[in-house]
């Protein structure tokens, strides 16, 4: 980046400059600590200068926005052209309740839609079912047949707003379902826009809405991507996350490394399956979490989409320019809100918000202050919504494209997480790939390390978390207007289902199990008979039910 | 270390899949001398009290972020007290709003612990009270 | 009422108790593992052992599901290394067995490996008859690793199942000679996985060439035990060891051998202990200094420390 006389000079200058300047002061003043370091524990030096990014090729590392490698942004303008999508995750209680939520935020200005679905539906069980007692209704929504769905989307023309559905293990199932809710509303399957995070891997690694065991999993994701690149062609089939990953503890690095190395086995499942890379390829998205260290962060973002561009061109051989491109969305740490001193929250996830528009994010979504507490109020997600409203309309931010570039601390950060993250990926390949090293334990193990230095080093308080273990308060209030979710959704949900099953065409669903039993013998395509099942009105618990017979399901192993 | 180890379950009802706070927690356990049954996700009521029977522990340690506690711990602590164990100390952690707390106590929950508390507070109030036992 | 009263009216705390006992106060345990053993006698024990990622918690819990739909009650001691540093342990196994948990007919205990192997040992002998004593048909005692103290807790088992799996490289030479003395019968477990032909080719090809008792020759089976594939053949193929040894004599052989063992170990252990208390730390001391300045050897020392028993001063083997 720089003529060898330069760095020379610059190398000679600071030689000096630590000899007198530096010493004189730092002699009588010594530093807070004897080394600094990143939230993950990158080694922060005192000051940062062209040698540290002497050997970076402008246009090898970094180049124009909407090219190759993609480290400025993957779109020409950025947010010059269109701000960031703002997505606000929602979702509780009946269908009715979030249909009533998601209608006030597309009145405050939010532009697409993100559902939150209940454990039993993400993990293929009906409210009825007794596991599910006391859970129907409480992180989302429940969703036991096509009834519910009809009621979640009625009054949204599902052809203006692009949803994004945190849905994992049994996607296929809700996509399907969305998909019959579309053709009612007279909506074509290729209008339709959104995301199914169908990202069963992190599943097994951090966040444990796992269902049937990987092989088939990977059948059903693989039969996703070939369904939709002929029916679907705007539809995301998979948001491949890193963000849970993170919340179970991980750094930065490792961020990077085990959401690349997942992608990296959910692509190489689909060319084995024999799909065209550039077919499916451009409809790949990622999930990213935006935490603390805020340049750290920034310095995250870029270098997975550099990564991303490098893998996807030199080990898959993609050429379409969409296969290259490392789109994301991103969700601000939940797991650095604290309990203490709630309002506090505010200022974090504004700061996480601010490193995941500099990283060049395509769509967001701030968490509400009183998350470390319950689901969040009404008043609370409005805030969190503001934030973002804030940072695009009137920080300044959004006004320049990958505004930090060029700052030595951040190049050389974006390096350093790349190459790191690299022989991550090299030792995983090793192992056999991601799915291997999953069933091995190898990334749980990895996390749980991390996750664990973390909190000693807070225990330790090397790390300061404020309200937390400084800065404390003597008698913490706590906020009053938390959300509750009416305990009678289950019993409500519970009626629904009974009706449900006495008034359908029996024989019709029947049939339908039937069919996706067999399919599910073979290797043909999971999704028609899926689809015709959802129309049936059977169940999402009936339909998993079929398929773990054939599939069996998935046993976790526990790694320490 | 005691004479003979102190014996914990540390269980995670309900269906969510966050254990960190349960994985970092039972590691601090075993790092401070104690023998920590871990069970995994997804455990019924009435699997966690027959564990905590034949295991025999000393503390059940309920782990949930799911919103379920309020079904999910009493039916534990009513479970326990069919068996006649009620004597097992028996504690919950997670995301527990503040007004859920004296049902739950009321219900037979010794302790709460919420977002925040250290593992050593944890380890602490586990020796304290395992020993007046 | 006593913990074995307790235990012999199918008190499940009770059964609890009496465990934590051996493993925390063995002496106090002394009069209720009397109060069982008449009771014990019947149970067959059947002993799990290979390296760590071989799947054995899964396979024993397919084990214990597939003989409770054959009518069978089961025990399981699930053993896992303590840290050597802090004294605790994460005992995980349980995690592979938690659909058998609320069945009735089944206990599951977590075992530390707590320092001492020989006192380890000795605790799981006692669990077994504790659990023999409370009825169970079957009891599986799961350890990891192949080294000696595991080798020690198998052996108080009827039949002893090693399991390997694909994919542990160089290391099956290198357990090879242990594993051939003590297993009864192998499984290669995870057999979807590549290299598992390999295994149960090169286990054949080892007991081709051992010399071991031509009347049993340990079986080899191939498992899936995620999704329970070969498991009936398994529990058929521990049925027929317990049928051979029971047809030779050999299973009365084994455990008067164990009897003998046992008895033996007590024996050791108290009398150890009785004259340890008649020499005070002094004494013994002075012992020592002697032998250190050469003024006696320590077989002569060894005599007179044996002398309350021997009663004159050439007692004890040279």
């Amino acid at each position: 980046m720089f003529v060898k006389e330069q760095v020379d000079s610059i190398r000679e200058k600071k030689r000096k400059w630590e000899e007198t300047t530096l010493k004189k002061v730092i002699d009588r003043f010594p530093e807070r600590k004897e080394e600094f370091r990143t939230l993950s524990g990158l080694p922060v030096q005192r000051v940062y200068t062209p040698l540290d990014v002497a050997d970076q090729d402008y246009e090898r590392d970094q180049g124009m926005p909407g090219e190759y490698p993609y480290t400025r942004g993957i779109q020409p303008t950025m947010y010059r052209g269109r701000l960031w999508t703002m997505r606000q995750y929602a979702g509780f209680g009946t269908a009715e309740e979030s249909n009533e939520r998601y209608k006030y935020l597309l009145e405050q200005g939010q532009t697409g839609l993100s559902v939150a679905f209940d454990l039993p539906t993400q993990i293929g069980l009906d409210s009825d079912h007794p596991l599910a007692e006391g859970e129907v209704g409480k992180v989302g929504v429940a969703i036991d047949s096509l009834q519910d769905m009809e009621t979640l989307f009625a009054g949204i023309p599902l052809d203006k707003v692009s949803t994004s559905m945190t849905i994992n293990a049994p996607a296929a199932i809700l996509l399907a379902m969305y998909i019959a809710v579309a053709e009612k509303q007279g909506v074509a399957p290729e209008k339709l826009s959104g995301t199914i995070q169908n990202d069963i891997l992190k599943e097994y690694v951090a966040r444990g809405t796992y269902i049937f065991p990987p092989q088939p999993s990977m059948r059903l994701i693989t039969d996703t991507f070939a369904y939709c690149s002929a029916n679907l062609p705007n539809w995301n089939t998979i948001s491949i996350s890193g963000y849970h990953i993170r919340e179970a503890g991980c750094t930065a690095v490792q961020e990077v490394a085990f959401t690349l190395a997942n992608g990296i086995a959910y692509v190489d499942a689909a060319v084995k399956a024999g799909l065209d890379v550039d077919k499916f390829a451009p409809r790949l998205s990622f999930f990213f979490n935006a935490h603390m260290d805020l340049l750290e962060e920034v310095a995250k973002f870029r270098a997975a989409r550099r990564l991303w561009a490098r893998i996807m061109k030199e080990r898959f051989g993609a050429k379409h320019p969409k296969s290259l491109m490392l789109r994301f969305h991103t969700q601000t740490a939940g797991c650095a809100l604290t309990a203490q001193q709630p309002d506090n929250n505010v200022v974090r996830v504004t700061l996480q918000a601010l490193a995941a528009v500099l990283g060049g994010t395509q769509s967001l979504h701030t968490n509400s202050r009183d998350e470390a507490l319950a689901l969040p109020s009404e008043d609370s997600v409005r805030i969190a919504l503001r934030t973002q409203q804030i940072i695009a309309h009137e920080s300044g931010v959004a006004n320049t494209i990958d505004p930090l570039a060029g700052s030595y601390y951040v190049e050389s950060l974006t390096n350093q997480i790349e190459e790191r993250a690299m022989e991550y990926i090299e030792k995983i390949d090793a192992l056999g790939g991601a799915v291997k090293a999953i069933e091995q334990g190898f990334m749980q193990r990895e996390i749980q390390e991390s996750a664990y230095e973390y909190q000693k080093a807070v225990e330790a308080e090397e790390r300061i978390v404020v309200g937390v273990n400084k800065f404390q308060l003597e008698e913490e209030e706590t906020p009053k207007d938390l959300l509750k979710v009416d305990p009678a959704v289950g019993r409500y949900q519970k009626e629904k289902l009974s009706q449900l099953r006495a008034t359908r065409d029996q024989g019709a669903v029947e049939g339908a199990l039937q069919r996706l039993k067999e399919t599910a013998q073979s290797d043909a395509n999971l999704l028609p008979p899926i689809i015709e099942a959802v129309k049936a009105y059977a169940t999402l618990g009936e339909i998993c039910d079929v398929l773990r017979e054939v599939f069996g399901e998935y046993e976790a192993s526990v790694i320490f | 270390m005691t004479d003979r180890p102190i014996r914990v379950l540390i269980a995670k009802p309900g269906l969510d899949g966050h254990d960190r706070g349960a994985k970092v927690l039972a590691r601090a356990l075993r790092d401070a001398g104690m023998e920590v049954i871990y069970t995994g996700l997804r455990q019924t009521p009435e699997q966690i009290v027959e564990t905590g029977i034949q295991e025999d522990v000393d503390v059940i340690g309920l782990s949930i972020l799911s919103g379920a506690h309020n079904h999910l711990f009493p039916r534990v602590m009513e479970l326990l007290r069919e068996k006649g164990a009620e004597d097992i100390l028996v504690i919950g952690g997670g995301i527990i709003p503040e007004d859920d707390i004296p049902a739950l106590k009321e219900a037979g929950i010794a302790e709460i612990f919420t977002p925040g508390t250290t593992t050593q507070a944890v380890i602490e109030y586990i020796k304290e009270r395992a020993q007046q036992s | 009422m006593t913990l074995a009263e307790g235990i012999l009216a199918g008190d499940q705390r009770a059964l609890a108790r009496l465990i934590t006992m051996v493993e925390n106060r063995p002496q106090e345990a002394i009069s209720d593992l009397q109060a069982l053993y008449p009771h014990t006698g019947k149970a067959l024990v059947v002993g799990i052992t290979g390296p760590p990622g071989a799947g054995k918690s899964t396979l024993v819990g397919r084990l214990a599901k597939k003989l409770r739909q054959l009518g069978k009650t089961v025990g399981i001691i699930a053993v896992d290394p303590t840290s050597p540093f802090t004294g605790g342990a994460i005992l995980g196994d349980r995690i592979r067995m938690q659909e058998l948990a609320t069945d009735p007919g089944v206990f599951i205990r977590s075992m530390g490996t707590r320092g001492s192997l020989g006192g380890l040992a000795k605790a799981t002998h006692n669990v077994i008859r504790i659990l023999d004593a409370a009825g169970k048909d079957y009891i599986f005692v799961e350890t990891v690793g192949v080294g000696q103290s595991e080798v020690d807790i198998v052996k108080t088992a009827d039949t002893t199942l090693v399991v390997l799996v694909p994919g542990l490289g160089d290391d099956i030479q290198t357990i090879k000679a242990g594993i051939l003395e003590i297993a009864d019968i192998f499984v290669v477990n995870k057999a979807d996985r590549q290299g598992a032909d390999r295994v149960v080719a090169e286990l054949e090809m080892m007991l081709d060439l051992s010399n071991r008792e031509a009347a049993w020759r340990p079986p080899v089976y191939s498992t899936i035990a995620t999704t329970n594939k070969g498991i009936d053949a398994v529990v058929e193929g521990i049925e027929g060891h317990i049928q051979h040894l029971r047809q030779n004599g050999q299973l009365e052989v084994r455990r008067r051998e164990r009897y003998r063992t046992e008895i033996m170990a007590i024996v050791e252990e108290e009398i150890k202990a009785r004259l340890l208390d008649l020499w005070s730390a002094g004494g013994l001391e002075q012992l020592l200094e002697k032998v250190a300045a050469r003024e006696k050897d320590p077989f002569a020392a060894a005599r007179e420390i044996l002398q309350p028993i021997t009663g004159n001063g050439k007692g004890g083997t040279p």
